[in-house]
């Protein structure tokens, strides 16, 4: 593996972690592990913790794929490894 | 227009028109036939992947289920999304650029084995066969409920709509009539869940409704659903959880695993130019699949609180002169009497659409107390204050079975839309059931005519000789498909939740460590994907008998119902997962590195440049 292609393989776990971290915080965390915590607060006639397990998780999912999509781009440009 | 003619005509015309691309979309070769010529538009194939993906189950069962789960429900909504994030990151890109027709092509080649490709054809078939059941079920029971016809007739009539664009269109047909289908169901959901969220909170857009007060009212509506269900004995809609919160942990990443690993979804991302176009792909999927999946958990809270003030005017709904629900402010407010005598529906006095649905058995009532109105409560409740409000009252048993498939089925009718909403809905359930169908008909002949008879039986087959191979594949599997939607096994219920439980434990843990470990070795994958798969079926076994065979169940074996550490079966396929990257890495630490050219293969496979159009050349 030259240096390179080590250094891009860096870089993408680096974003993937990143956004797994985020993944995990709105579904597991925020809609079940602090779900009851979060429910004393509302959003609207929603308890928070509830929104994040029937709502919002759902709409952060769609957020970490594009951010993923566009970062990963931006990525392989850097490294030079993009398609043509 | 009577309802029945104008059902005809709109499933009819939905009809013709996956007909008319099975015309236009057939295939002329291998790489239309597995992967639609590889040239389809990210969008595009995002919606394809989203009428692939929500199936039968989605469209008609899960509302239901979240209306029937509250809270609980959410592991569905966070489970069957959250696995697109993994797939879009995890496998979809890689697998794009590997450039090949299939998953058991990858597992094969990465993993340098024949019987690494077997395993993973054994993987496949059984979660496709079982998860397929289903679909062939969910036709017969849209056609045998808005057409009239026998569900023998109705499985008939689907197996030939789907043998016209799958055989002849392989892939390239799938993909046009999907997008058509995700039109069709994606409308059929949302117009009436549009409908119910004006009328009940002056809001048309569901998603904004459910956090909404009832119209003409401060009250907000997850509140008074709450107040009326927990008075009825329920559990609080918005805190009630299935087991416990590690069941539903592990359950949501069960399937968000399972989603991931299932083959027919991943096949979907072979057919786009790039490897970026994968990326972005599976975002589009997500944004299609998530308009439905934001509004079902309003639907299912909405139709609940219908369901309650139907049958009880203490809700605060009342049927208004057209026949339509609507709020009556001041009765909301006061939180008036559920308890009180004149309160429960008199039966002779219920809606039309109570009556239609009595006659499919989906939704009964039984007189126990004698008074002639209907009482529906929690009768097992342990509550102190709604257990003596039932004695005082003198109920004596909740009196009203509902299915809980009626929530999204009789939903229009509840809420009194037009004739042709509820057409749309069926022709919504036919897409559903069917765009998922051919989907998985598609893996599971592809893995027949490509990764069987091609590689292991017949290898200098020419590629005239495998595209018909293939077509006779998907006419033999459709055959099987229906045959098993005619004759379903008594275990049907169970079997969706076993395909995720395959997925998870055996394919997506071999194909992530394909991409992420360099050193894993084709002894260890092997080992890994027996062991994933051997321990959850022997958790599923134990519960549900072997094979599902009533009676051949053994729990003791295992010390009691749920006994590792309360979890369900169905939830099981993150323990399998987790089980098979261990037994993995133990064997892939005791045994020989990959050679140097695999270990190169992963290394161009990690980079997107150089990635071509997939046409199956080696």
């Amino acid at each position: 593996m030259d240096n390179n292609s080590a250094a891009y393989w860096q870089a993408t776990l680096g974003l993937l972690a990143k956004i797994l971290v985020v993944w995990f915080l709105v579904s597991f965390g925020a809609g079940i592990l602090f779900k009851d915590a979060l429910d004393n607060i509302s959003l609207g006639g929603y308890p928070l913790g509830f929104w994040f397990a029937q709502q919002g998780s759902m709409y952060v999912f769609i957020g970490c794929i594009f951010y993923y999509a566009k970062k990963m781009g931006d990525i392989d440009r850097k490294f030079d490894v993009h398609e043509e | 227009m009577d309802l029945q003619t104008l059902t005809y005509l709109v499933v009819g015309a939905s009809f013709a028109l996956y007909i008319g691309i099975a015309i236009w979309a057939r295939a002329g070769s291998t790489k239309d036939f597995y992967v639609a010529g590889g040239g389809v538009h990210p969008v595009t194939n995002g919606m394809a992947t989203a009428a692939d993906w929500m199936s039968a189950a989605s469209f008609i069962s899960m509302a239901g289920l979240i209306s029937n789960m509250g809270y609980g429900g959410s592991l569905f909504l966070m489970g069957w999304t959250g696995g697109y994030v993994l797939l879009a990151m995890l496998l979809a890109p890689y697998l794009r650029k590997f450039g090949k027709f299939t998953v058991p092509e990858f597992i094969g080649d990465r993993f340098y084995s024949k019987s690494a490709r077997a395993v993973a054809v054994l993987c496949l078939l059984v979660a496709s066969i079982t998860y397929i059941i289903g679909q062939m079920t969910g036709v017969g029971v849209t056609f045998s409920r808005f057409l009239g016809v026998s569900n023998d007739a109705g499985i008939y009539i689907g197996m030939g709509i789907v043998f016209m664009y799958a055989v002849f269109g392989g892939m390239k047909g799938i993909t046009y009539t999907q997008v058509a289908q995700y039109c069709v169901l994606i409308s059929a959901y949302t117009v009436p869940a549009m409908f119910i969220s004006f009328q009940l909170t002056g809001n048309p857009i569901p998603q904004l409704g459910l956090g909404s007060t009832i119209a003409g009212t401060d009250v907000s509506l997850l509140t008074k659903l709450n107040m009326v269900v927990k008075d009825l004995g329920f559990s609080e809609y918005t805190s009630q959880v299935p087991g416990s919160y590690l069941n539903m942990f592990v359950y949501t990443m069960s399937l968000m695993i399972g989603t991931a690993g299932l083959p027919h979804v991943i096949v979907r991302f072979f057919t786009v130019p790039k490897v970026a176009d994968a990326r972005y792909s599976a975002g589009w999927a997500l944004v299609f699949i998530a308009i439905l999946y934001t509004t079902a958990p309003a639907v299912a809270g909405m139709a609940k609180l219908n369901l309650h003030a139907t049958v009880n005017s203490a809700v605060g709904l009342e049927t208004d002169a057209s026949g339509r629900m609507a709020v009556n402010p001041a009765v909301i407010s006061a939180n008036a009497d559920l308890y009180a005598t004149e309160a429960s529906l008199v039966y002779e006095e219920r809606p039309d659409w109570m009556k239609r649905w009595e006659r499919t058995g989906l939704l009964k009532w039984e007189d126990k107390n004698g008074d002639g109105r209907i009482q529906f409560y929690n009768a097992a409740t342990k509550d102190p204050a709604a257990l003596a409000k039932i004695e005082a009252a003198g109920w004596k048993g909740s009196e009203l079975t509902v299915n809980a498939d009626i929530i999204v089925l009789a939903n229009p009718e509840i809420a009194l839309l037009p004739n042709w909403v509820i057409a749309l809905v069926a022709a919504g359930g036919l897409a559903a059931a069917l765009s998922t169908a051919a989907g998985l008909l598609l893996a599971i002949s592809s893995a027949v005519s490509h990764d069987l008879i091609k590689s292991i039986f017949v290898p200098d087959m020419s590629e005239k000789a495998e595209l018909m191979a293939g077509k006779i594949s998907m006419a033999f599997a459709i055959v099987v498909a229906g045959w098993l939607g005619l004759n379903p096994p008594g275990f049907a219920a169970g079997t969706v939740a076993l395909a995720f439980g395959i997925a998870a434990s055996s394919l997506f843990p071999a194909i992530m460590m394909g991409i992420f470990s360099k050193k894993m070795n084709k002894e260890g994958a092997i080992a890994g994907m027996l062991a994933g798969l051997f321990i959850t079926l022997f958790y599923v076994f134990a519960h549900k008998g072997i094979f599902f065979v009533k009676g051949t169940e053994y729990l003791g074996l295992i010390g009691g119902a749920n006994s590792f550490f309360g979890i369900t079966p169905e939830a099981f396929g993150a323990i399998g997962a987790l089980v098979n990257f261990a037994v993995a890495f133990i064997v892939d630490k005791m045994t020989k590195e990959p050679p140097e050219h695999i270990q190169a293969l992963v290394e161009s496979v990690r980079v997107p440049r150089g990635a071509k159009m997939i046409d199956g050349a080696h």
